[in-house]
């Protein structure tokens, strides 16, 4: 039987909960032999395989558009979703832009901090991603397991990733259920 | 006359959400690449109002991968803003958890995420090209990764309770004291860990010994280059002043950061939500400086442990005594700092003061703003604070490590795009080296836009008038 698939993106995070999963140490050699590694952001493929990935896993909620775009792609090529930390899960401490309009938190950062010089404008590139209010992940796409913690333990990401790979739905509950 | 677009997103083996495009012109010339960084979350905004107290366990979330400097730079800030300088047992502890953070960032930057590139090769196959090859490839170093990046994590959890955003540093001091056994046991690893960081530089130089002339020419350029100092002009990177010196190596300032207003400003331009900063009296983009290991490196004149100096002296021995321009050569800066970050651990272990039970100063002088310095693993980062005499903050300026590079990640991207794409074909391993010049910057892109963010890499190919005509994903 082939090695489930795991890929994994960041959205409007930290990249604490990817260091977590680094955190659990000499176990990546277990975990690298029990999954496939796909695209993730510390491995070089840029995006989830189109012929889609078993597990897939999302850090940080949606604070933008290009987060949405990223969560929907992972949903369509992912059989299981992970909601990885508190951002994915609740929206996190990105979320407190939402007592703010999004105008005010552009406007403070590129027009009013005292640093910047007169060349201060909101930047609005066509390239660029547009703001949107922060939400959780499950807002935007249906999530299979929710992870919490800021961010979660190493130990409980082993037991998650542990568990998925042998075709299990780990169980959050009791020691492993953490909340900070 | 610009008539295709390349497009790379996203830029993998970095924090954070970044992409590149390169216009091409008709003969297949790069006409000019930019390093747009596509995130913003806002915390200048978002903090207002809170609790000073607070920030020291808000701001952290701004980077996972650095957490420990953005804890520091805001217990520090809130030190000056209370007026409640920390005890000396207090500076010596939130060094140590400092060191912790480094040697944790750079081992990590080294070996698991730049180190596929010189272990493996810049034209690896990009599904094996990381840290999992890495293991198939050589377990035994793997391995020894693993050992030195944990070493690092876990001083930061011995002193302050967990690895990642952990609560320990408060305006005037810490939040508990030091037992001799955690000392003990944080000791007993040091020469193991100063063996993984001098294999780290064997492979380095080996490498670079082979791949003399890439170096040579892989985006060098002249800049300023800024970074703390000691009163001696030494390495410094918990406190001390900012010190700016020219292309040339010459000091221009020497600056506490409470004035950091009279000599920097940031730069916006439209297409990036990364700001440019740059040394105000000689404007924008003449001001330009560098930042994180090569910048520091630069910045200073000696390090005041032994294996780093020997090190040190090398390393500057390869420019003559004059600045190091190339930026592959950050590689080899970061390592030297890790080593310097190891025997510092011991040097303030060994202090007895470590140990002490007077961890908090709480007299207070209310002071109302104050700006809190540090060197994050990737460069100079300043947190500016304005707080209300009930403690409710009122505004906040973070000028954070990346930040400062921003104009350099971006040069570095145009120079090694026009250097190594010459033709209209163009493989992936040539856009791998693209996103290496970002890449040896080791920037965080969380943190650098703090305000909200993304670093994908895309490299669009449009005509004269516009139009896309291909987009290069590496998928």
């Amino acid at each position: 039987m082939a090695k489930p698939t795991v890929a994994s993106d960041w959205l409007g995070g930290c990249a604490g909960c990817h260091m977590s999963i680094l955190d659990i140490d000499e176990r990546i050699v277990q975990v690298v032999e029990l999954v496939d590694l796909r695209a993730t952001p510390i491995t070089d493929l840029k995006e989830p395989d189109k012929a889609g990935v078993t597990v897939g896993i999302l850090e940080g909620g949606i604070t933008n558009t290009y987060n949405e775009e990223v969560a929907k792609r992972m949903r369509d090529r992912c059989q299981i979703l992970v909601a990885l930390g508190d951002c994915a899960v609740f929206g996190g401490i990105p979320a407190m832009r939402n007592f703010f309009t999004i105008e005010d938190a552009l406007k403070r950062a590129y027009v009013d901090t005292p640093s910047t010089d007169d060349s201060g404008k909101i930047p609005s590139n066509p390239e660029l991603a547009k703001m949107t209010i922060v939400r959780p992940v499950h807002e935007i796409v249906k999530v299979d397991v929710f992870v919490p913690g800021c961010p979660p333990d190493a130990d409980i990401i082993f037991y998650v990733l542990a568990e998925l790979a042998q075709g299990r739905i780990p169980k959050l509950e009791n020691n492993n259920l953490m909340w900070n | 006359m610009v008539t295709q677009k390349i497009t790379i997103e996203p830029v993998t083996r970095i924090e954070g959400h970044a992409k590149v495009t390169i216009n091409m012109t008709a003969e297949g010339k790069v006409d000019h690449a930019y390093f747009h960084v596509n995130e913003f979350r806002g915390f200048e905004k978002f903090c207002e109002g809170r609790m000073v107290f607070e920030m020291p366990s808000i701001t952290p979330r701004i980077c996972g991968i650095c957490p420990v400097s953005h804890h520091l730079a805001s217990a520090k800030t809130g030190d000056i803003v209370m007026g409640s300088p920390p005890p000396r047992t207090a500076t010596l502890l939130r060094d140590l958890m400092h060191m912790g953070q480094i040697i944790q960032s750079h081992g990590m930057h080294f070996f698991e995420l730049a180190g596929p590139d010189l272990i493996l090769g810049f034209d690896a196959d990009p599904a094996i090209r990381n840290v999992v090859g890495l293991i198939q490839a050589d377990a035994g170093l793997a391995l020894k990764a693993v050992a030195l990046r944990k070493y690092g994590q876990e001083i930061i959890a011995k002193v302050g309770g967990r690895k990642i955003h952990p609560t320990f540093a408060v305006p005037g001091g810490v939040n508990r004291a030091l037992s001799s056994q955690t000392r003990d046991e944080i000791l007993k690893n040091i020469d193991e860990m100063i063996a993984i960081t001098q294999a780290g530089l064997a492979i380095f130089k080996d490498w670079a010994a082979k791949n003399k002339e890439d170096i040579d020419k892989f985006a060098v350029f002249k800049t300023g280059y800024l970074g703390l100092v000691t009163p001696e002009n030494g390495l410094e990177l918990y406190q001390g002043d900012i010190r700016l010196v020219g292309q040339d190596g010459k000091e221009l300032e020497k600056f506490d950061s409470n004035n950091y207003l009279d000599y920097i400003a940031e730069h916006v331009e439209d297409w990036s939500y990364l700001k440019f900063p740059y040394y105000k009296k000689m404007g924008y983009p003449g001001g330009v400086y560098r930042v994180g290991p090569l910048g520091r490196l630069n910045a200073v004149d000696h390090i005041d442990t032994p294996l780093a100096q020997e090190e040190f002296e090398t390393y500057r021995a390869i420019n003559d005594g004059q600045p190091i321009e190339n930026t592959l050569h950050y590689h080899y800066a970061r390592l030297i700092e890790t080593l310097f970050a190891i025997e510092r651990v011991k040097v303030l272990l060994d202090d007895p003061d470590i140990l002490g039970r007077d961890i908090l100063n709480t007299r207070q002088n209310f002071k109302g703003e104050g700006v809190g310095v540090i060197e994050a693993p990737r460069g100079t980062l300043l947190h500016h604070y304005k707080v209300k005499e009930n403690g409710q903050v009122e505004k906040v300026n973070l000028i954070v490590s990346t930040g400062h590079n921003n104009w350099a990640m971006s040069e570095a991207v145009d120079s090694v795009a026009k250097t190594y794409i010459t033709g209209p074909e163009v493989h992936e391993g040539l856009l791998n080296r693209v996103e290496a010049a970002i890449r040896a910057h080791d920037p965080c892109l969380s943190c650098s836009t703090h305000a909200v963010g993304q670093m994908p890499m895309i490299i669009d190919v449009l005509d004269q008038d516009g139009n896309l005509i291909k987009e290069i994903k590496r998928d």
